[in-house]
């Protein structure tokens, strides 16, 4: 086929799933001249499973998006039908929102904001080569014969690498959603030596709303207090759409059982390797046997649709059985399937061929981000793509790139995580993933990563003054607190009454009478005014600070230990087989995964603490060795 | 190059007159300070750098006398490690030096790893070049011998409890983890305030009695407790008085509670031996004769080392076979007594009760013998650790003071517990607890409280 020249960027995003549309917004915002090219230009952001975001440390992740300038969050701000604040029964530390999107309009929405982007280039286009000379990205080839030339490429292409879909015993090849697989763009990622490994996913049943007869299910509401995600939102949604709760009955268990052997995960059918944080129906049934019910959520997909997402029914069951099985559930007895469930098999890249930016350690200036590395969930997936973008476009700027560590952001842990350790299964982000989640708080994204979106111009200047300002407004604050004496007054005292504590027997700092876990920081308030008027975001982290000291000293400790060994860096061309002493299963993993910093070496699997005391004393003979030579 | 403090015992083990505990790192001094009280009443930290100072080591929980001792202060660069220095000269003896280390580790010192007061001191670049490859070596070969010595010497039943405090703490952080992470997830107990005071109450009652009867605690405060057994004539005062004339008794004579029971201290090469039953000794009573070969095996198993005495110039008895019976699979040694008369035992037969070296040949009377005997003692003691003797003691010193801390931060959980804290937040300490017993078996791996999540909980969409 001819091939012809068709343009010259500085960084092409092969996808605009959440990753590419992520990547692409902030390479662009960064001013990087960035093309998209994208199988499907209806298809941006498309959510082919579950229509929400966020949820434990995941909806922290889109906070922290939006703190470092990316878009995910101001624009599910804009299209949920739903929104909710998770664990408000427990500490800050975990405290999460969650958002049922209204697909489409998170579609158009998101496709609007890239749209409208000086620097960015949206372009239909099938990717089927990328252009590597001497393991350097040069740019790639679509299916016509287009070349694009760019200084960067990131890969998103989320499942669709060799993509198969299955139901039953039906096969195909396909992208999620019946859409086009990518053949021959996997196959050249093997050839150009990029390691791969087959995942597997699945998706439930669709049903429409009008055959649901929702008296026999409990209703799910949003919270009634308007909520977002972006700091930068002022304007709320009030119209909300409830969600259903119902639940799975001995029949529903039955006809699983029953049909075990048509189920491709039992068939033996399906090889990759699914996550086991969301299991199909039939892995739930057959692993916990004793469990009489489960629970089945009904999620509507949107406004102006009737398609609604059934919850905790993933599944690759035959479609005739997948109609029993949606019967035997009440209130959904007469429901009427519009899509069926279905699993997909994909290529996913070993994450450990990566450096913490996203880069391949392969080929120079490539990335790759979102699902192809091996996660789960768009948020993740979208995190990655920011990072990726930043990075990309670091580079072509010759600034500084950005490694966010895992005391910083969720964000830190989930890169760390997959370029250090790998994955043996579609990753997803848990709180327990995270050592220091007290100080990875939902209510301080912005404290913990403004100034770096800033730095790299992905944050407007109004917003860093209004972030600063808050900063000092914090600060003040709790430096009056631990400053002003409360005297045993009986207004005081009638507060403390009230908060069911003990009387004050003689003054205390206003700030150890907030470390009362009954004390609350909106009833202190009345007799400790603030310095000047602040408003609840403040006072959410001045209380949250004060109350919980004890325990962020105890986390930053553990951090500052963890810092030092963060700092010994090791050298690029450290060569492992040189190294008496080392085991060698932990040499083959050094090897593999090169890390950078002594900390990131500790974490690799095999490598035990003798490995790293030995690592240490090579490292610092060979820097002797460098001053005295 | 800023380390935490570091803390080992520097002198080799067994007698000598004095030892040496020698911290370093940036708290060594303040570490110091907190246990160490001088006539004079002057902080360390405000005495000028190499200098040695007299005083008495105070346990600041109990408030107890632990050690005189002379403690020298040397602080950074001019030092072996080029780090801030502590030395604590302090009676030599097993007992006491374990007793001063174990302090400076409640304190906040960490028991230093093999070779790292050296490590240190080529990291800080006090050592030149060509002793790397040495320390390198060093570090490796000693990690894993302390590694064995440290779980051959795990006793079954020590790692068998941890493990399974850990279990439930794991199961406990698992329900944690399953509310925060699956908030509207049904069918999990929300694990409560009242549940995780229970849980936690229970790990700290658990770790008290760890500590309380340890059998490595029990050895370091007590000694080793040592029982006697023969028949009647063999020789058995004859060991006693030779053991307790040879060797500086500790204490003599302490009366029991019971009427018959006396207890003497010896120290044999540095391994303290608390000899049990001394009054039965002395009767030449035949302890299974007496109770029975149930019971007398019942009593025999409540020592840590059981010294057998046969006689060589005799065959073997029925008596004889009944207390190799009753001491079968117990830490043992056989003494094969009055060689100077002609041999008529059948020695095969004793090897092949005991093994070889286990069996020790000695004429009392002529005093032959003896010092095999001892250093039989003290290698049974020190097993597997025959050229570093220290490493016995310096992981036991290392559990003890893991379990302490392990104590310490579940009581840090319960407390904030019973105030109300959020769960969320009392879990970081009870992880830290989980963590910190994974220490004393060695094993921490982060993604088991994952894999418990998955296995235990059915979850997801």
């Amino acid at each position: 086929m001819p091939q012809f020249e068709a343009g010259r960027f500085d960084c092409i995003v092969i996808g605009a799933g959440h990753a590419g549309a992520e990547a692409a917004y902030a390479s662009a915002k960064m001013g990087a001249s960035t093309l998209v090219l994208t199988m499907n230009l209806d298809m941006i952001a498309f959510m082919p499973c579950n229509p929400s975001l966020g949820g434990p440390a995941k909806g922290i992740v889109v906070r922290e998006i939006d703190a470092l300038g990316g878009v995910m969050a101001k624009v599910i701000d804009k299209t949920h039908i739903q929104m909710r604040l998770l664990n408000t029964g427990k500490g800050p530390a975990v405290r999460a929102l969650r958002a049922q999107a209204d697909k489409v309009l998170y579609q158009q929405e998101m496709k609007r904001i890239l749209e409208e982007e000086p620097n960015l280039t949206l372009r239909q286009g099938v990717v089927e080569q990328l252009i590597v000379e001497d393991d350097e990205i040069k740019g790639v080839v679509t299916q016509i014969g287009a070349i694009f030339r760019a200084k960067t490429v990131i890969i998103t292409t989320g499942t669709f690498l060799r993509g198969e879909v299955i139901i039953g015993d039906l096969k195909y090849s396909s992208g999620p959603n019946n859409q086009m697989p990518s053949i021959k763009l996997a196959e050249h990622l093997q050839e150009l030596g990029l390691q791969t490994v087959r995942f597997k996913t699945g998706t439930p049943p669709r049903i429409n709303s009008n055959s649901i007869d929702y008296s026999k299910t409990e209703i799910q509401p949003g919270d009634d207090v308007p909520r977002s995600f972006s700091y930068e939102t002022t304007e709320f949604i009030v119209d909300q759409l409830p969600c259903w709760l119902t639940y799975t009955t001995p029949e529903t268990h039955e006809i699983i059982n029953e049909n075990l052997h048509l189920s491709p995960m039992y068939s033996g059918m399906i090889k990759g390797k699914g996550p086991s944080y969301c299991p199909s129906i039939e892995d739930k049934i057959v692993r916990f046997a004793d469990k009489s019910r489960h629970q089945i959520f009904l999620e509507p997909e949107g406004r102006n649709t009737k398609e609604v997402y059934v919850q905790g029914l993933s599944t690759s069951l035959p479609e005739h059985i997948q109609h029993r099985l949606i019967a035997s559930v009440p209130g959904l007895e007469k429901a009427e399937m519009m899509r069926a469930g279905y699993a997909i098999e994909y290529d996913s890249i070993i994450a450990t061929q990566l450096w913490p930016t996203l880069e391949t350690k392969k080929i120079k200036n490539l990335y790759t981000a979102g699902q192809i590395n091996g996660t789960s969930g768009y948020e993740e997936a979208a995190a990655q793509g920011l990072m990726a973008g930043i990075n990309a476009a670091c580079n072509v700027l010759g600034k500084e790139e950005v490694v966010l560590g895992r005391s910083d952001a969720y964000i830190g842990v989930l890169i760390d995580d997959l370029v250090t350790k790998g994955t043996s299964e579609p990753y997803r982000l848990l709180t327990s993933r995270a050592e220091y989640r007290l100080l990875l708080r939902h209510d301080n994204a912005d404290m913990r990563l403004t100034e770096i979106g800033y730095q790299n111009g992905m944050i407007s200047e109004e917003r860093h003054t209004k972030f600063l300002a808050k900063k000092a407004q914090i600060d003040a604050e709790i430096d009056h607190l631990r400053k002003v004496t409360v005297k045993p007054t009986e207004e005081i005292q009638a507060i403390i009454a009230e908060v069911g504590g003990t009387a004050l027997r003689e003054p205390m700092k206003a700030a150890d009478l907030l470390k009362r876990p009954e004390m609350k920081y909106s009833e202190l308030r009345k007799v400790v005014p603030p310095l000047e008027e602040i408003n609840e975001e403040v006072a959410e982290q001045v209380e949250i600070f004060i109350k919980y000291e004890g325990y962020i000293e105890k986390s930053m400790q553990q951090v500052a230990r963890m810092k030092k060994m963060e700092n010994k860096r090791i050298p690029e061309n450290i060569d492992y087989d040189a190294i008496s002493g080392i085991a060698k299963e932990a040499k083959a993993n050094l090897k593999e995964v090169q890390p950078l910093s002594i900390a990131q070496a500790s974490r690799i699997s095999g490598v035990n603490p003798a490995d790293i005391s030995i690592l240490l004393v090579y490292i610092e003979q060979g820097k002797i060795a460098k001053v005295s030579g | 190059m800023h380390f935490d403090t570091i803390a080992a015992i520097s002198t080799p083990m067994g007698e000598g007159a004095i030892a040496i505990v020698r911290l370093s790192g940036d708290d060594a001094w303040k570490i110091a300070d907190r246990i160490f009280q001088s006539p004079a009443a002057k902080p360390l930290c405000e005495q000028p750098s190499h200098t040695i100072h007299y005083g008495h080591l105070h346990d600041p929980a109990t408030e107890e006398l632990v050690e005189e001792v002379m403690v020298s202060i040397m602080k950074a660069p001019k030092t072996f490690t080029r780090e801030d220095i502590v030395e604590i000269n302090c009676h030599g003896g097993i007992t006491s030096v374990n007793r001063v280390l174990q302090l400076v580790l409640t304190e906040g010192a960490r028991l230093a790893e093999p070779g790292e007061f050296t490590k240190r001191a080529f990291l800080n670049g006090r050592i030149d070049l060509s002793q790397a490859e040495a320390v390198m070596d060093l570090i490796r070969a000693k990690t894993d011998k302390a590694m064995n010595v440290a779980l051959n010497q795990m006793e079954g039943k020590l790692s068998h409890l941890i493990g399974e405090l850990r279990q439930a703490l794991l199961e406990t952080l698992a329900q944690v983890e399953v509310n925060i992470d699956y908030p509207e997830y049904d069918d999990v107990e929300e694990v409560t305030i009242p549940l995780m005071i229970e849980k936690g109450t229970w790990v700290m009652d658990e770790i008290d009695e760890l500590l309380r009867t340890s059998s490595q605690g029990k050895i370091l405060r007590e000694g080793l407790s040592t029982v006697i057994v023969g028949r009647p004539n063999v020789g058995k005062s004859s060991l006693l008085n030779s053991l307790v004339q040879e060797n500086k008794a500790i204490v003599t004579d302490v009366a029991g509670t019971t009427r018959d029971i006396i207890e003497e201290y010896v120290n044999v090469r540095g391994v303290p031996l608390r000899l049990v039953d001394t009054a039965g000794i002395r009767e030449t009573e035949d302890i299974v004769e007496r109770i029975g070969v149930e019971r007398s095996r019942k009593v025999l198993k409540e020592a840590d080392l059981i010294l057998l005495m046969v006689n060589s110039s005799e065959a073997l008895t029925d008596e004889d076979e009944r207390l190799f019976e009753v001491v079968a699979g117990m830490d043992m040694l056989v003494i094969v007594n009055k060689t100077d008369l002609p041999t008529k035992i059948d020695l095969e037969r004793v090897y092949e009760v005991a093994g070889r070296d286990r069996v020790i040949t000695t004429s009392i009377l002529q005093e032959q013998g003896i010092t095999e005997l001892e250093e039989a003692i003290a290698t049974l003691f020190f097993e597997g650790s025959l050229e570093s003797n220290d490493l016995t003691y310096v992981s036991n010193a290392r559990h003890i003071s893991l379990l302490k801390q392990a104590r310490n931060t579940i009581n840090d959980a319960v407390q904030a517990a019973q105030a109300g804290v959020p769960v969320d937040m009392i879990q970081i300490d009870v992880t830290r607890t989980w963590e910190i017993l994974g220490e004393i078996i060695g094993d921490t791996v982060q993604d088991s409280l994952i894999k418990e999540l998955f296995s235990k909980f059915c979850l997801g969409k």
